[in-house]
């Protein structure tokens, strides 16, 4: 079909979106364009090695000393784990920072934001998107609109105002959020953009489920629970991942926001290999460990996220 | 030509019919009146979500624009006090202010065209049915689950003078510049880093875009004669009009707020030709507590992303719509 009749050179990617996209399927072998195709093939692999090999680089590094490193920069064995190779610089690491700390931190964040941010945002677009109700397209608009604020500029005004909201916490009644585990999570909980895409998700859903439900005798909270959440298993895990990669990766708010060294997440402990005499080797196994967790997230949930990515551009 | 009208029109149906549900979502299911309880289990449910984002968006909106006229501190004993426009003319005065606001759109002016551009590159690459495709895509977005600041000190290394880029041009006999050490280069080596990391992103979001065009369409098109540039100016990009206002929109306001890579790689440096107004911000607001100042830097930054996306919105928009 369309890549058999595809007209004339150059056909080679266009075919391919037509291909893609075809809702027959398709019998492709033609050789038209035979040179299109290997060289269409060439250039996916330059590209494979302009995004892979820095991240090889990376990796490999960490486990050489740094005289190593830069001896090794002029020829492939930079991107090969040849030569003097141990786990120095990974002990290093532990010894300079409380590294154990960092990644603890890290992961209670990101796992608490995550957790309440897919209840409370689910939440409230349920009651937008289901439940009638006078000013729920206000509601729904108002959130809409501040989708264009990025959180760089409500940074600084936010980092003077949690500095004097109280906090009711074990402690009792405590004025000032700064350097707190609370400044960390609470602040990005809500969300604006997660609110919209369960919104949309949850608009799609039949609404005569509900009616079916109701008629059964359940409650809003119960429809919520027991038959819409359940049915919204990619809805939560586009929310779940796009809270996960922001918040695992914060730097600019725990950098302002927290001082003391057993409150910091792993991202503002980097600045920590800047400051006393530089060891490549050990920011590379540094930068490696705090990677490595979301690469093998990213590996075995590939399909997951790619979709969540994709489907946070069908705003439009 | 027949096919470019009848995609046109085909895509813009689809469109008009999607806004037309979206203007009255509740036109296709049963209205169920809202009883007073339904009101209020709707409401409580919104609480939790309602109070986060007015204490923690909404106030700081409004905050912004509050303390930009005041002299406020981050950490003070005395109460703020309105100053009227003073912090502007201090800002309107301070070199660093124009250099970091030349920074940060130039490196939006350039940096938006690029990424789109090669991501859509990217994409048109890797949107076949071919066996692997996937491994492709997944190497591509790889720099975008790595976060920035790994990936700014990676690129800090690799920067320098005799670091790893040097060497490879080296190798095809380029004597590379001190990349991040020479005001000419910074801003540009930190736009090259920065594209790399965020590419995939976008790559992704425009593959999305292509695979909502039907294929058909393209069948319409080459029996209509039609060339792969013709395809593509007349199939594949009117039909990619959603997705690209969309990446427009989202390259340019996450060019705007450029901070971390300048904060790890330069800060700022050498002699401002990396500042950025994200990163005066920080470090008045933070570093020098200097809050009020901040919230004036951040309230031109507000309305410079909301002038860009407005006018983005403008040049973008439907014909039709």
């Amino acid at each position: 079909m369309s890549t058999a009749t595809a007209p004339g050179l150059g056909a080679d990617h266009l075919a391919h979106v037509a291909d893609s996209t075809a809702t027959t399927p398709r019998g492709t072998t033609d050789g038209r364009h035979g040179i299109r195709k290997p060289l269409a093939l060439v250039g996916r692999l330059v590209l494979c090695l302009v995004f892979g090999l820095p991240l090889l680089f990376m990796f490999v590094s960490s486990f050489k000393p740094d005289l190593q490193i830069f001896g090794d920069l002029g020829s492939w064995k930079a991107f090969l784990p040849v030569g003097d190779v141990s786990l120095d610089n990974y002990t290093g690491v532990f010894g300079r920072v409380p590294f154990a700390q960092f990644m603890t931190n890290s992961v209670v964040i990101t796992v608490v934001t995550v957790v309440l941010g897919v209840v409370v945002n689910s939440m409230a677009a349920f009651a937008l998107a289901r439940i009638k109700f006078r000013g729920s397209g206000l509601v729904l608009g108002l959130i809409l609109a501040t989708l264009i604020v990025p959180f760089e500029t409500l940074a600084l005004p936010l980092l003077w105002w949690v500095n004097k909201l109280p906090f009711l916490g074990p402690d009792g009644l405590t004025e000032g959020w700064l350097d707190t585990y609370q400044v960390q999570i609470i602040p990005f909980i809500a969300n604006a953009f997660s609110i919209f895409l369960f919104y949309q998700y949850f608009d799609s859903i039949p609404k005569e489920l509900d009616e079916a439900a109701k008629v059964d005798g359940a409650g809003w909270f119960r429809i919520y629970r027991s038959i819409v959440m359940p049915l919204s298993g990619p809805a939560i895990a586009t929310v779940a991942i796009l809270t996960f990669l922001p918040t695992w990766n914060q730097y600019l708010w725990p950098l302002m926001s927290v001082q003391s060294e057993e409150l910091r997440p792993v991202m503002v402990g980097i600045d920590y290999f800047k400051q006393l005499n530089t060891s490549w080797g050990q920011i590379m196994a540094y930068a490696s460990m705090i990677t490595a967790p979301v690469l093998v997230l990213f590996i075995a949930f590939q399909r997951s996220f790619i979709n969540s990515i994709a489907s946070s551009g069908v705003k439009g | 030509m027949t096919t470019i009208t009848s995609a046109e029109s085909a895509s813009a149906t689809r469109r008009g019919r999607a806004a037309r549900r979206g203007d009255k979502p509740g036109s296709t299911r049963t209205p169920v009146k809202g009883s007073r309880s339904s009101t209020t289990t709707a409401l409580l449910m919104l609480a939790p979500a309602g109070v986060l984002l007015i204490t923690f968006l909404l106030v700081p909106i409004g905050l912004t624009f509050g303390l930009a006229f005041t002299n406020a501190r981050l950490i003070s004993p005395r109460p703020a006090e309105f100053i009227g426009v003073d912090n502007f003319v201090r800002l309107f005065e301070d070199d660093t202010f124009w250099a970091s606001l030349r920074n940060t759109v130039i490196f939006a002016a350039i940096i938006v065209p690029v990424q789109s551009a090669c991501a859509l590159g990217l994409a048109l690459l890797v949107n076949v049915k071919m066996r692997g495709v996937n491994f492709f895509r997944t190497i591509y977005f790889l720099p975008v689950v790595t976060s920035m600041v790994v990936v700014s000190m990676l690129w800090l290394f690799m920067y320098q003078k005799n670091g790893l880029i040097n060497q490879v041009l080296l190798k095809f006999g380029i004597e590379g510049p001190d990349w991040l050490g020479d005001p000419k280069t910074a801003l540009l080596a930190i736009i090259l880093m920065s594209a790399w990391q965020a590419m995939g992103f976008h790559m992704v979001i425009w593959l999305s875009g292509l695979q909502t065009i039907p294929g058909d369409l393209y069948e319409a098109a080459e029996l209509d004669g039609a060339g792969t540039w013709e395809k593509f100016r007349y199939v594949t990009w009117p039909g990619l009009r959603a997705t690209r206002t969309f990446i427009l929109i989202t390259i340019t306001i996450s060019a705007f707020a450029l901070f971390t890579q300048v904060n790890i790689m330069t800060q700022g440096g050498p002699l401002d030709s990396t500042s950025t107004v994200v990163l005066m911000a920080v470090r008045t607001g933070f570093q020098q507590q200097q809050t009020g100042y901040a919230s004036a830097i951040s309230l031109v930054f507000f309305v410079l992303v909301l002038a860009v996306t407005l006018v983005n919105r403008r040049l973008t928009r439907d014909k039709d719509a």
